[in-house]
C-alpha cells in the first residue's frame, strides 16, 4: 500500500552530484535565509525544538499572536478530510505583552530568524501591534490578513485588495522591520490583492493560508468542527496555491513564499518552479514532525542531481514561455472558459 | 468566548502541572519494529515495539504519537495519540494496548509482526506520586486501564499499596488483571454485566478504601462518570488526585491548539492543552465533557 504521507514513494531526488556544494541560501528581501525552508505560522511552536533542530531551518515562524487576550474556537478543533485536515483552532492568543515578554526571548537562543505572526481586528490595531513588535529578536513581521475563520463568517481583509492596501499601508507606516503579507486563498482575485499589497509596502508575500471548508459526519448529521467552519490544510491545498503562487509571482517584484500542503522536497520544488523564493511547511510537521529537514535536504539533492548551482535558482525557472498563460491571470474569464 | 485563557506556550515553568517534579524526556520521532501484536479480546489489541531512546524511557501517564499504517480501506492521515502501556528501558521495549475504534486503530491493527512504524513521544506529563503517600486508589475502565497499569507498577516500585478498582462491561474486557496482581495490589472488579460498576457501588468502595486509610491519593482514567464520582469524594474527604484526560490531538507537542480542555481553577475556567500540559491533570480541576 502507498502511503501518501512518508516520502518513501517518492522518487529519489538525489542521486548524484554533490549536494553538500549546493547554495542553499534564499534571499528575501534584505534578509539572507540559510535555505528556503521554515515552518507555517500556527503549525510550529518551541515543542518541537527537541525533535527538530531550529538551527537548521531556514526561518522560526510563530503562531499569529492577536493584541488581545483572545481564547479560541470551541472544540473539536480539527478534523481529518481524506489526506489533509480542516482547523477552527481560532486564534487563542495571550496577547501581545505577553508574546514579547516570553516567546520572542524563548527564540533569541537561536541564530535563525524569527517571523512574528500577528493578526488583528482593525488597520488600527494591526498598527498598533507591529510597532509593539520592534523588540530584539523579531527579525520579521508576518501579517496574517488571511486567517479564515478569525471573523464572521470567514471575512478577512485579504479577500479583497481595497481592505488589503488599507491595512497594509497603516502597518508599513508603523515599522522599518521587514513585512510579510500573507494572503487568503479565499478570494475571487489573488493576484488583485497581492498587488495591492506590493503596492501598499509589503516586502514579500506568503501564499498562502487554509481555504475555509466544511466536514459533516453523516452519521449524527451534525458539522464535524465545533465552528462549523474551518480552513483546509494539507496535500489537497497544493495545486490551488501552486496556481496562486503562480499568479501572484506575475502580478507582483516582491519575493513569494510558497505554503500549501508541502511534505516533500519534490512539493518545494513546484512552488520554486511556480515563482516562489522560499516555502512553508505546515500541516506536514504533525503528520512528520521532521518533515521541514527532509525538504531541506531533498532540495539540496535535487539540485545536486540537476547540476543546479543555488537553490535560489529554481524561483521561477518554470518553462512555460511557449505555453498561452495570459488568461489565466483573470480567475473569472479562465473559469468561464474552463467549464463552457 | 467571555473565558479566562491559559495557553502555556513558552517556558515549563509557569505551567501548572501537577507533576512538575517528573522531568520528561525530551521527545523523539523514532522507529519501532513491532515484536508482537496480540488481539486481547474482540476489541483490545496489545502492540510491543522495538525502540530505540528516548521512546523506552516513557513514564506512566505519558503517551505517543503513533503514525497508523494505510489500509485499502482506511487512510487515516494524522497521528493517534496512545498512552504508554509499559516501557522497559533495559530491553528498549515499548508496549501499548488499544481498542479499535476508527480509522485510525484500524490501521494501526493492521500491522504486522517485524514490521516498523513511526513513533513520536515520550509526549506530556505524567502521574507523579507524592514522596509522602503510603498507599494510593486507582479507578479505570475499559482502556483507560492500561494507562493506570504503568502507574501501580510505578508505585509499587516505590513501596505504595496500590489497591485497584477494575471497571468494564464483562469479563472478557477487564484488561491487566495480571498486571496489577503481579505488583500484589488488592484488585477489586466491577463490571455492568453484574450491576456491580454502578456508581454507587464503586463510591462504596472508594469510602471503604478511605476508611480503612488506604487512600492516600486517588488516579482515574477512562470514564467520565468515575471521573466525576472520584473528584466528589476526593473533595468531600481531603484526598487530592490525578485524572489521565483525553482530547482529539494533531501535532502532540503543544504547537496548534486542537487539544484544549477547560478547567476549573479557582473559580476561573482556563483551557489548557491535553498534549502539553497533561495529559494528567489534578483532579479536582478537572471538568467531564
Ligand atoms: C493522551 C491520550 C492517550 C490515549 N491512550 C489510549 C490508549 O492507551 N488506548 C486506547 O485505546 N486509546 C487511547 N486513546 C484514545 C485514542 O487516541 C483514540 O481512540 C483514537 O485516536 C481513535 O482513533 P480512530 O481513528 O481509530 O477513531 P475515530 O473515531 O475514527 O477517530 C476520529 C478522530 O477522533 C480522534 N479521537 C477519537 N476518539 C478519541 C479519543 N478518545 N481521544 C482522543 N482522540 C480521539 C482521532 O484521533 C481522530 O482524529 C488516547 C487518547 C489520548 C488523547
Ligand atoms: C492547526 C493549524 C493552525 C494554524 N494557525 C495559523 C495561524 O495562527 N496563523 C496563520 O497565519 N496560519 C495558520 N494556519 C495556516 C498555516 O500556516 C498554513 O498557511 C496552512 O495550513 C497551509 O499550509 P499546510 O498545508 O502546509 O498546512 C494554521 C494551520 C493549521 C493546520
Ligand atoms: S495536539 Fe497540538 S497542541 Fe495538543
Amino acid at each position: 500500500m502507498v502511503d501518501a504521507r512518508t516520502d518513501s514513494h517518492v522518487p529519489a531526488l538525489g542521486g548524484g552530484g554533490d549536494a553538500a556544494a549546493v547554495d542553499s541560501r534564499v534571499r528575501i528581501g534584505d534578509l539572507v535565509l540559510r535555505n528556503p525552508v521554515m515552518p507555517a505560522s500556527g503549525t510550529f511552536a518551541e515543542g518541537l525544538a527537541p525533535v527538530v533542530p531550529f538551527e537548521r531551518l531556514g526561518a522560526l515562524v510563530t503562531k499569529t499572536v492577536t493584541p488581545e487576550l483572545r481564547g479560541g474556537n470551541p472544540t473539536p478543533r480539527v478534523c481529518e478530510v481524506g489526506q489533509g485536515m480542516l482547523n477552527s483552532i481560532g486564534i487563542p492568543s495571550k496577547g501581545l505583552d505577553y508574546f514579547v515578554a516570553h516567546t520572542v526571548p524563548f527564540y533569541r537562543q537561536f541564530s535563525t530568524p524569527l517571523v512574528a505572526s500577528i493578526s488583528a481586528p482593525s488597520a488600527d490595531a494591526f498598527a498598533a501591534g507591529v510597532e509593539k513588535l520592534a523588540v530584539p529578536g523579531v527579525a520579521v513581521i508576518e501579517a496574517n490578513i488571511s486567517c479564515p475563520n478569525i471573523e464572521e463568517d470567514g471575512k478577512a481583509f485579504a479577500m479583497d485588495p481595497r481592505p488589503t492596501a488599507q491595512v497594509v499601508a497603516r502597518m508599513r507606516r508603523a515599522t522599518t522591520l521587514p513585512l510579510w503579507v500573507k494572503l487568503s486563498p479565499n478570494t475571487g482575485d489573488i493576484a488583485s490583492v497581492a498587488r495591492a499589497a506590493a503596492d501598499a509596502g509589503a516586502d514579500a508575500l506568503v501564499v498562502g493560508n487554509t481555504i475555509l471548508a466544511m466536514s459533516i459526519d453523516i452519521e449524527t448529521f451534525r458539522p464535524r468542527l465545533g465552528n462549523v467552519m474551518g480552513g483546509l490544510s494539507g496535500p489537497g491545498l497544493k495545486p490551488i496555491l501552486v496556481r496562486m503562487t503562480y499568479q501572484c509571482a506575475r502580478a507582483v517584484s516582491i519575493p513569494i513564499i510558497g505554503c500549501g500542503g508541502i511534505a516533500t522536497a519534490a512539493d518545494a520544488i513546484e512552488y520554486m518552479l511556480a515563482g516562489a523564493s522560499a516555502v512553508q511547511v505546515g500541516t506536514a510537521t504533525f503528520v512528520r514532525p521532521t518533515a521541514m529537514l527532509s525538504v531541506i535536504d531533498g532540495l539540496a539533492a535535487f539540485c545536486a542531481r540537476k547540476g543546479i548551482a543555488r537553490v535560489a535558482d529554481l524561483t521561477g525557472a518554470l518553462h512555460d514561455t511557449d505555453m498561452k498563460v495570459e488568461a489565466h491571470d483573470h480567475d473569472h474569464d479562465h473559469m468561464s472558459e474552463a467549464v463552457s | 468566548m467571555g473565558q479566562t485563557i491559559s495557553l502555556q506556550t513558552v517556558s515549563p515553568d509557569d505551567a501548572p502541572s501537577p507533576a512538575a517534579a517528573v522531568l520528561p524526556a525530551p521527545a523523539a520521532d523514532v522507529l519501532g519494529v513491532v515484536v508482537s501484536h496480540v488481539w486481547l479480546n474482540d476489541e483490545y489489541r496489545h502492540l510491543v515495539l522495538e525502540a530505540p531512546e528516548p521512546a523506552p524511557l516513557a513514564r506512566a501517564g505519558q503517551f505517543f504519537n503513533l503514525e497508523c499504517p494505510h489500509t485499502a480501506e482506511d487512510k487515516p492521515y494524522l497521528r493517534r495519540p496512545m498512552s504508554l502501556y509499559r516501557a522497559d528501558p533495559a530491553n528498549g521495549i515499548v508496549e501499548f494496548l488499544y481498542k479499535v475504534t476508527g480509522v485510525g486503530t484500524r490501521g494501526l491493527a493492521s500491522i504486522k509482526v517485524g514490521r516498523t512504524m513511526r513513533l513520536l513521544g515520550p509526549l506530556g506529563v505524567g502521574f507523579s506520586i507524592d514522596p509522602a503517600a503510603r498507599s494510593i486508589v486507582v479507578l479505570g475502565r475499559g482502556v483507560g486501564l492500561a494507562t493506570l497499569a504503568p502507574l501501580a507498577e510505578l508505585a509499587a516500585s516505590r513501596g505504595v499499596a496500590v489497591t485497584a478498582i477494575l471497571s468494564a462491561r464483562t469479563p472478557a474486557t477487564v484488561m491487566s488483571v495480571d498486571r496489577f496482581a503481579a505488583i500484589g495490589a488488592r484488585i477489586e472488579i466491577v463490571l455492568d454485566s453484574d450491576g456491580s460498576s454502578d456508581p454507587a457501588n464503586v463510591e462504596r468502595i472508594l469510602r471503604a478504601c478511605a476508611a480503612e486509610g488506604r487512600a492516600d491519593a486517588f488516579y482515574t482514567c477512562g470514564s467520565n462518570r468515575l471521573m466525576l464520582l472520584m473528584q466528589r469524594l476526593g473533595r468531600e474527604l481531603s484526598i487530592p488526585g490525578e485524572v489521565a484526560l483525553e482530547q482529539q490531538m494533531a501535532c502532540g507537542l503543544g504547537m496548534c491548539f486542537c487539544c484544549v480542555r477547560n478547567f476549573s481553577v479557582g473559580g476561573d475556567i482556563e483551557a489548557r492543552r491535553v498534549c502539553s500540559e497533561g495529559p494528567v491533570f489534578r483532579l479536582d480541576e478537572a471538568m467531564p465533557w
